[in-house]
């Protein structure tokens, strides 16, 4: 049976979800680290969305984002991708740098290259709890980084759901730095085929 | 004020005059907006991939170069407008990451366009103007009154063509 994101049941999305929970988590400790601050998590939230609704995800297709996007290969296929709403990535990178937060001009060669060492960070710190968890073998890409309209970015791993569908299911988890200055999010989005192997990993599909 | 319609990813909308098409952030995805020169009657498609023949699920035609450009000729068709009048502006087609990897993802913005340009040919549907490839975002409206594709982009202007 081949099989089908409409089909999953409630057992399966909080599998999904403790999944977001668990990648996220570790990724938000290493931010906390990186920063010496505290930051929090959200409940992660699974959806399965239609692509003509995609671009309204991050609360606008025309918002200027930051996405570091990876590809995932091994024993499961696809992609993590990382977003930050611009201000929030001139906030992140002003104080990983130790510059003044306000500073928001167009971000120069050093912020960029710290601003993908963070995003590399990250999306490790995720990727390495998700494969601890579900004892699957999963290696990621070197990351790319691309400062744009969200709708377009999130056009990229939405165009891979389109060649064996008509939606897309994404896990997203938004952090917090503690004064809420920064806000990002998480998606993971395997391949269809993925999400199989994932679920039938931790036990819950046969 | 005129009429502003909003056309989604893997989506097509077509209007007789007046009005705005208008579809967002479109990035390896190809938009083709089409004109008949007569009677201002517009089609507006937002493709996400090359061709159906490749694929498992054609339910929804939009999301291909191929289908969606019949469809929209189609329905364009229906609203009085006339095969031999149609002309197509297009725009997308980008590569919003720069992979070191090579993979066939890559590449899908430039297959797209020359998918979406295969197709226009077959039918006869001469382009008069594209703003396709590169790296960035882009946003596009096009204006019955006069056929025009206004292109917004972040950090990379605005143009019409």
């Amino acid at each position: 049976m081949v099989f089908d994101i409409n089909d999953l049941n409630n057992l399966h999305i909080d599998v999904l979800r403790e999944i977001g929970n668990i990648g996220a988590g570790n990724a938000a400790t290493a931010l906390a680290k990186m920063l010496g601050r505290k930051v929090d998590m959200e409940v992660p939230k699974v959806r399965i969305v239609e692509f003509k609704d995609v671009s309204d995800i991050l609360g606008g297709a025309e918002m200027s984002v930051v996405g570091i996007l990876l590809n995932v290969h091994g024993d499961i296929k696809g992609n993590i991708l990382f977003v930050l709403q611009i201000d929030a990535a001139h906030i992140l990178v002003n104080m990983v740098l130790g510059k003044p937060l306000e500073n928001i001009d167009d971000f120069n060669e050093l912020e960029i290259s710290a601003l993908k060492e963070i995003g590399n960070i990250l999306t490790g710190s995720y990727i390495s709890a998700l494969s601890a968890l579900t004892g699957l073998d999963i290696k990621p890409s070197v990351p790319n980084m691309a400062i744009d309209m969200a709708g377009a970015i999130l056009s990229v791993p939405a165009i891979e759901f389109g060649k064996v569908g008509d939606t897309v299911l994404y896990i997203e988890t938004e952090f917090k730095e503690g004064a809420n200055r920064v806000i990002g999010d998480f998606f993971l989005i395997p391949d269809v085929e993925s999400y199989e192997t994932m679920l039938k990993a931790l036990g819950v599909l046969s | 004020m005129d009429n502003i319609i909003r056309v989604g990813m893997a989506d097509l909308r077509s209007s007789r005059h007046p009005c705005i098409l208008t579809t967002l952030g479109l990035g390896s995805c190809v938009g083709i907006a089409l004109y008949d020169t007569y009677t201002k009657v517009v089609g507006l498609a937002h493709i996400m991939l090359p061709s159906s023949a490749q694929s498992r699920n054609k339910s929804n035609i939009a999301k291909f170069a191929d289908t969606a450009i019949e469809k929209l000729v189609e329905d364009m068709l229906k609203l009085g407008a006339n095969r031999r009048h149609l002309v197509a502006k297009i725009a997308g087609g980008a590569q919003m990451f720069a992979f070191e990897d090579s993979s066939e993802m890559i590449r899908i913005g430039a297959r797209n366009v020359i998918s979406t340009k295969e197709k226009l040919e077959e039918l006869k549907i001469p382009i008069l103007a594209e703003d396709t490839g590169g790296n960035h975002g882009r946003t596009i409206e096009l204006y019955s009154c006069d056929g025009s594709l206004l292109i917004k982009t972040i950090g990379h202007g605005v143009k019409k063509i």
